[in-house]
């Protein structure tokens, strides 16, 4: 075994007799083996196997999540929240999906940035790279179709919006849409079609990923350099050496994505997912998930239906002609000065967009929105191509080994840069209309945040005696009030709290159903039968608050959420949802301020959007008697109650950021050794001894 | 696996570089173990399942003597036989007759409840569920491929391989029994 040019040889009389037959080894070998790659690929070149990393991720949390979940609209939300609370590690699996999907958009938006910036798609790459293109096409489709199958709010409008685009189309745009949906509007054929085409689509890419390796191996991978490797010296094999460069950062890269599965889950979700799909009702700002939003924004510059289509596809159509568009002879942007800064002009633009797709179409948005999609296609239609012709490219160096011993400093830059990003977003938070609910102290905030278990006591306490006269609460089971990580009743006491609810059971053997008193198994009842009786009784709706705590909470914007999520002073803060119902349930007032009319039989209340609330202030000071002492108020009962509801919704938060711990302690430890690793197996290569210069680095010699 | 363990084994000098390697090697697989249990555990049996399988109560008054009901229990057909005198002593008459699975029908009842056969009512072939009052020994017949149990439950003759077992149950009263009382979860 050696640099990279030796072909398989078949040693035993088996490997031999299989060789003959189905070369299937030697062909993994001269593949993943003995291929040749550029000795000076950067870190930029890893994303490649870290997105194979994340399509097989992706891939086996996905089947795994299909044996739990059930593709009907009426059983969708239940299903998955059955996942997040009954399935054994059932949060974790969607959990690694749901921010899998987002970590897979992240590499394979640096991987597309890596090939734009080093000119990877130019002669003899095209195909590899319109085929690079197919795969971002199929994974905007799949991340689409998956995004729907929770059935939240979120899921149906986006379902609606999207499918909604092909009613562009002049003449057979309405038909095209029907035929979409299997009816009249998104529905249960809907979902089942969409459940379908979510698991076929990944082995498609899968499929589309073997062509796209088997057109690198073709042609061999583009380097930092731009230029050909002119000799094997100049090549490293990709066993070891590829290998272990992709494997360590594939591990760093794993950090990234446990931080957010473990200690901020919903950071890059959107809180009105976790709201039933409801099809009366559009939610106010709606939103894709943050890896389409510069699409989104583009759609959304456009004031014509037909255009709006047109230009958001183009977009990324345009990207498969890039290699014709892009006229200079010069690969690397490191070689082409005008080309390096119009390339960030370019990511910032992108950025740009995301920002503005998060936000309202309304006002400076808009025309921001219109100049910086007019900026994206200026871009590619004329600055590529001019640009070729204009500028002055850099001397090239006469080979790659040249190209290795010129210093390095982008990296440092792009850090600074997301520094300074941050440092300038914690300064403009805004005021809003909407007073913002004051943040509290809470116990299961942070990294190592645990519920406290008299907290949830009181407020399952006051949940009991106040809010459950007209709240749901049906995704608890009565077990799991005596379930580690919760308010941890004796079994005999969550017993004793199931019996005094009525459940219906039946039939009987008469036919017949009947009531009979709740078990551990039992789910807390709804305290109405279905949305109309509610309706009559109370003149609204009260929402079911089981996963209340997470369906509420403060808008965050792109790339806000990135930098928020990270353990930067005041970052990874999740607690707006309990935020709100604290004060929610203290922000009342008698008299509403002046110029501000509430409808009767609806009451003021000023951390209410739109402020006129059907809920008549449930809580009064001593209304539910607390037995350990503690304050029996308004405010504390608001937050206990909030407190609970918070663990309702999230009855794994412990245990998450427990196994949470241990994951990184774990990673971090690994990511140490893959470094050191690393640096040994390249040692002969970045420097090599006397002995061994003017040699191939050998494998397998000190 | 230590540096030491490779000298014995290997030829070459153990150094810095050797145990690097295995180091990582081992943590990296320590890791794979770690992710490859959640995708093992989640395929038994969720939390609500098994909150599901707790015991059942079922009132034996309404059971009529010779009459065989069945209720479910975790998913499975539980056989409760209200026994006539008949059945009992043909049971008892067969305890020592050389039986293929052998278990006097004492055993398969609670003492002084010798009337109530209560019973998991699938076949120990291949999970079929035998026909009540039916077969050669009046017991039950498994229609799939010919089992037959006597009035105790046990295997008489067929391809089955042992009695039909039983559940774990108690009486709560004379005419209720509580199925599944102390069943591992």
């Amino acid at each position: 075994m050696s640099s990279g040019h030796s072909t398989y040889q078949p040693q035993s009389a088996f490997m031999k007799w299989l060789e003959r037959r189905l070369p299937i080894v030697s062909l993994v070998y001269n593949s993943f083996v003995a291929y040749p790659t550029p000795r000076n690929l950067n870190y930029w070149w890893t994303f490649g196997g870290i997105l194979a990393m994340m399509l097989a991720a992706q891939i086996v949390t996905g089947i795994v999540l299909a044996m739990h979940y059930t593709p009907h609209v009426d059983h969708a939300f239940n299903s998955v929240e059955g996942i997040m609370r009954d399935v054994n590690y059932g949060w974790l699996l969607r959990y690694l999906h749901a921010n899998g999907a987002s970590m897979f958009f992240l590499a394979v938006y640096i991987h597309m940035g890596r090939g734009l910036y080093y000119g990877s798609y130019k002669e003899p790459r095209e195909v590899l790279w319109i085929l690079g293109v197919i795969l971002f096409l199929l994974m905007i489709a799949t991340g689409f179709m998956g995004y729907v199958l929770p059935w939240g709010q979120m899921s149906f409008w986006a379902a609606t919006v999207i499918t909604n685009l092909f009613s562009a189309i002049p003449g057979v745009g309405e038909s095209i849409v029907t035929w979409l949906w299997g009816g009249f509007a998104v529905g249960n054929p809907t979902l089942n079609r969409f459940y379908s085409l979510h698991y076929l689509l990944p082995f498609v890419i899968a499929g589309v990923v073997v062509l796209h390796i088997w057109a690198l191996h073709v042609v061999g991978q583009n380097n930092p350099a731009g230029i050909e490797p002119k000799s094997e010296k100049e090549t490293v094999a990709f066993t070891p050496y590829a290998t272990i460069k992709d494997a360590f950062l594939m591990v760093v890269f794993c950090i990234v994505f446990a931080w957010f599965v473990f200690y901020v889950p919903n950071f890059l979700g959107h809180p009105d997912n976790y709201i039933p799909a409801n099809p009366a009702v559009t939610p106010q700002h709606i939103v894709p998930e943050w890896y389409y939003l510069p699409f989104y924004a583009i759609l959304r510059a456009i004031p014509n239906k037909l255009l709006g289509v047109v230009a958001l596809l183009s977009s990324i159509v345009i990207l498969a002609f890039v290699p014709w568009l892009d006229t200079s002879r010069v690969r690397s942007a490191a070689y082409r000065p005008l080309y390096r800064q119009f390339f960030w002009f370019l990511v910032i633009a992108f950025i740009g967009l995301g920002y503005l797709g998060s936000k309202p179409p309304e006002g400076g948005y808009v025309i921001a929105a219109r100049i910086l999609t007019a900026y994206y296609f200026i871009h590619f239609l004329i600055i590529l191509p001019v640009l070729g012709i204009v500028e002055t490219p850099k001397p090239l160096p006469t080979s790659i080994t040249e190209a290795v011993l010129k210093a390095k400093a982008g990296v440092a830059a792009l850090v600074l840069a997301a520094v300074l990003l941050g440092a300038s977003h914690t300064q403009a938070t805004a005021a809003e209309e909407q007073p913002v609910p004051p943040r509290q102290k809470w116990s299961f905030a942070g990294p190592f945040g645990t519920f406290d278990r008299a907290q949830l006591q009181r407020g399952f306490r006051v949940y009991r005696e106040v809010c459950s006269t007209c709240h749901g609460l049906t995704l608890v089971a009565f077990r799991n009030l005596a379930e580690p990580g919760g308010p941890e009743f004796s079994p005999a006491q969550a017993a004793a709290v199931a019996a005094e609810y009525k459940i219906q059971d039946g039939p009987n053997d008469q036919g017949e159903m009947f009531e009979r008193p709740g078990r551990l198994a039992d789910h807390f009842p709804a305290p109405f039968p279905n949305e109309q009786a509610a309706r009559a009784r109370y003149g609204g709706f009260p929402v079911d608050q089981s996963v209340i705590a997470k369906a509420r909470g403060i808008e965050r914007s792109f790339p806000w959420s990135f930098i928020d999520g990270l353990p930067v002073p005041g970052g990874m803060y999740q607690e707006q949802g309990v935020d709100y119902l604290t004060a929610l349930l203290q922000g009342y007032e008698d008299k509403p301020p002046a110029g501000v009319t509430i409808p009767s039989g609806l009451y003021y209340n000023k951390y209410f959007p739109g402020n006129a609330i059907a809920m008549p202030p449930p809580l009064t000071d001593g209304r539910v008697e607390y037995t350990d002492g503690s304050p029996q108020t308004v405010a504390q009962y608001a937050k206990d109650v909030a407190a609970f509801l918070m663990w309702a919704a999230e009855p794994h938060l412990e245990q998450r950021k427990r196994v949470g711990f241990q994951v990184m302690a774990f990673l971090f430890i690994f990511a140490i050794l893959m470094y050191f690793t690393k640096k040994k197996v390249w040692k002969e290569v970045e420097a090599p001894t006397e002995a061994s210069r003017g040699q191939v680095p050998v494998e397998g010699k000190p | 696996m230590t540096a030491t363990t490779v000298s014995s084994a290997g030829h070459t000098e153990p150094n810095r570089r050797d145990f690097l390697y295995i180091a990582t090697g081992a943590i990296g697989a320590v890791g794979v173990a770690a992710v490859i249990w959640p995708f093992i555990a989640q395929m038994n049996p969720d939390a609500s399942t098994i909150a599901a399988g707790a015991p059942i109560d079922v009132d034996l008054a309404p059971i009529a003597e010779g009459q065989v009901i069945k209720v479910f229990w975790r998913g499975r057909p539980i056989f409760i036989s209200h026994r006539t005198k008949k059945e009992i002593d043909e049971a008892r008459a067969a305890d020592n007759s050389g039986l293929p699975d052998p278990q006097p029908d004492a055993q398969r009842v609670k003492p002084g409840h010798d009337q109530w056969l209560v019973l998991i009512g699938i076949c120990t072939h291949l999970g079929c569920i035998p026909i009540a009052h039916q077969g050669d020994y009046g017991g039950w017949f498994c229609p799939c491929h010919g089992s037959q149990y006597d009035t105790s439950g046990r295997i008489r003759r067929g391809p089955a391989p042992a009695n039909l077992p039983l559940p774990p149950y108690q009486f709560v009263s004379d005419t209720k029994i509580r199925i599944g009382e102390g069943a591992t979860a």
